[in-house]
């Protein structure tokens, strides 16, 4: 601010022609100042980090010692370590059911809530949003008493009554992926069940009693109304919550605590686990690189694929 | 036959209502379980976890619990941390994201579109990218165990500054910047008495995302708050759930009263979380 206090001085002393500084200028001075305590901070904590792990990624290096350069050689170190291609798969299996059965759900409830006639609407959507505040180390906790591995546990106890024999959530290869896309599955459906149902909400009404006196069923409506128009939406909450789901990493620590199994391990865990667990920052720095190209193919894909839909209508 | 027509109508009506009811009801069901079991083990001794049949109703060691979690963690110095981290960071968010997308929503400067652009860019990139490089940082500064960890990096934020410049163009008219320009105000003056007060909702949505984020961050401050003394509420709660001796009445305890507090503000200004949270969400 300071800056530009003499500045107004010499305006008001008369002397515009003289006065160094223009009302551009000023604007230009003003905004360079607001905008950089962003770009300091961000240079120094975001865009410095990004490119010093290229550099680590090429050394190998223990965190306390001097680095070595070892070239390729902490990528060849992942790449023939089975347990990194597990967590890959891993985190891919958990995305798919943490996501796809969420954003049906989500719809099917946002559709229920958005038909005319529903009483309690608001309690509807507060209890449906309610997971959503809390956090995802108490969600994590919560799931783990409630999955847990002997038959009097929750889950096991329920699935008993459907005759199924008792699963072992915190060891069986699909009981733990199961567990923690739950978990994903709890705590975002009713997010984006408000937000399917803010879209549908924008959809005229007159839309379907036009379709109704055409003697267009329910199921018609949906596909032929409801979808076509919600696809911004929809395509929106797929790109959301595969991207974030990619990034999983709280649900799996806190769910299997200090085993860290590796049916269970995700790509980001195996990164955290490579770095501070193991002190070898340079394998690491390799798998957080590789998780960072495996997210931007990811998303050109899933970006390639919503422009083809949104192209198609 | 007309009557026999209305009758099936009439009959298919309330099947597709009932149906709708049971999925709603069951959704909320679904819903809430988790939070009326977190209260049930909370008050229970550790047993009835395996127990057959498993408590359904609250028990009388709501005290005794909360009790055994003070004496593990330190519970409510641990909520004051994450108080205390993310008022500041969202206090922050709000003043640094507002100036700059005032900046950008109505200041003439060379670099503007590009600079914009580079901002959003970066709300793409994983953080975990830079994640280790920040931990040596972190290090080389002597922050380890220290609030200023958490706090110095969270204190600007790109989609802040997204949704401030967007909030700004649309609801400030340029005709009034130039009215107070020609009037003689600073560019900070404008900022401060006339853009501050009309932005007040985007301020409220954006300090509740920034808030909740902050609140429920876990993964930085797992791995820079070494020290018990300055863990956050979630660092804490994981250390409750790691312990050797593995006391379920004791962890749902503290996992119900950290959760708590959220959940009641929550349910007092629920409509508003809502909009706030999802919209957000939906404008980018």
């Amino acid at each position: 601010m300071a800056d530009y206090q003499p500045v107004r001085t010499k305006v008001k002393s008369g002397k515009p022609k003289k006065r160094f500084m223009s009302e551009e200028r000023k604007d230009a001075l003003a905004a360079y100042l607001y905008i950089s305590p962003f770009f300091i901070i961000f240079s120094v904590f975001s865009i410095f980090p990004i490119f010093f792990s290229f550099y680590l990624g090429l050394q190998r290096w223990n965190g306390l010692g001097s680095m070595e350069y070892v070239g390729l050689r902490n990528f060849r170190l992942i790449y023939e370590d089975p347990m990194f291609w597990k967590s890959i798969y891993n985190t891919f299996v958990i995305a798919l059911m943490g996501t796809l059965p969420q954003l049906f759900v989500a719809f099917l409830l946002a559709f229920a809530l958005n038909s005319t006639l529903i009483k309690f609407k608001n309690f509807f959507r507060i209890s449906f949003f309610m997971p959503n505040v809390t956090s995802i180390v108490a969600v994590a906790i919560v799931f783990g008493t409630l999955f847990t591995n002997s038959e009097t546990g929750l889950v096991n106890l329920v699935l008993s009554y459907f005759n199924i024999s008792p699963i072992n959530w915190g060891t069986n290869e699909w009981g733990l992926k199961v567990a923690i896309a739950s978990m994903v599955f709890w705590r975002w459906v009713g997010y984006n069940t408000i937000i399917y149902l803010a879209g549908m909400q924008s959809i005229p009404n007159e839309l379907y009693e036009a379709a109704k006196i055409d003697g267009a069923n329910l199921r018609q409506q949906i596909t032929y109304i409801t979808l076509p128009l919600l696809k911004p939406v929809i395509i929106f909450t797929v790109f959301v919550s595969t991207i974030g789901s990619l990034q999983l990493f709280t649900e799996p620590l806190v769910f299997l605590g200090r085993t860290m199994r590796e049916e269970g391990i995700t790509m980001v865990l195996y990164l955290y686990r490579e770095a501070f667990v193991n002190n070898a920052f340079g394998t690491a720095s390799a798998a957080a690189i590789t998780l960072f190209f495996i997210i931007i193919v990811f998303t050109t894909i899933n970006l390639l694929i919503a422009n083809r839909l949104g192209n198609s209508k | 036959m007309d009557n026999a027509q209305q009758k099936t109508k009439a009959r298919k009506n309330l099947f597709s209502k009932i149906l709708t009811y049971l999925l709603l009801f069951s959704g909320a069901f679904l819903s809430l379980f988790p939070f009326y079991w977190m209260f049930v083990i909370a008050t229970n001794p550790n047993h009835v976890v395996n127990r057959l049949p498993p408590a359904m109703i609250p028990g009388d060691h709501l005290v005794i619990n909360f009790l055994n979690v003070l004496s593990n963690i330190n519970f409510f110095g641990a909520m004051f941390n994450s108080f205390i981290v993310s008022t500041a960071i969202t206090f922050s968010v709000l003043f640094l994201s507002s100036l700059a997308g005032y900046a950008f929503a109505k200041l003439k400067f060379k670099g503007k579109n590009v600079l914009f652009v580079f901002i959003l860019v970066t709300m793409m990139i994983p953080p975990q990218l830079g994640l280790i490089p920040s931990y040596l940082i972190i290090t080389k500064l002597g922050w380890i165990s220290d609030l200023r960890a958490i706090i110095v990096p969270g204190m600007v934020s790109a989609f802040g500054i997204f949704w401030m410049r967007q909030y700004i163009k649309e609801a400030i008219p340029d005709e009034l910047i130039e009215a107070a320009k020609i009037d003689g105000c600073s560019r900070f003056r404008i900022y401060w008495m006339i853009v501050i007060p009309l932005i007040l909702p985007a301020f409220a949505t954006l300090g509740i995302i920034t808030y909740m984020n902050v609140w429920n961050d876990f993964m930085w401050p797992l791995i820079i708050l070494k020290d018990e003394s300055v863990h956050t509420i979630q660092v804490a709660l994981r250390l409750l759930n790691d312990a050797y001796v593995r006391d379920y009445g004791m962890i749902m305890s503290g996992t119900f009263w950290a959760t708590i507090p959220l959940v009641i503000i929550f349910l007092i200004f629920n409509k508003f979380f809502i909009d706030s949270l999802t919209k957000g969400a939906v404008k980018s």
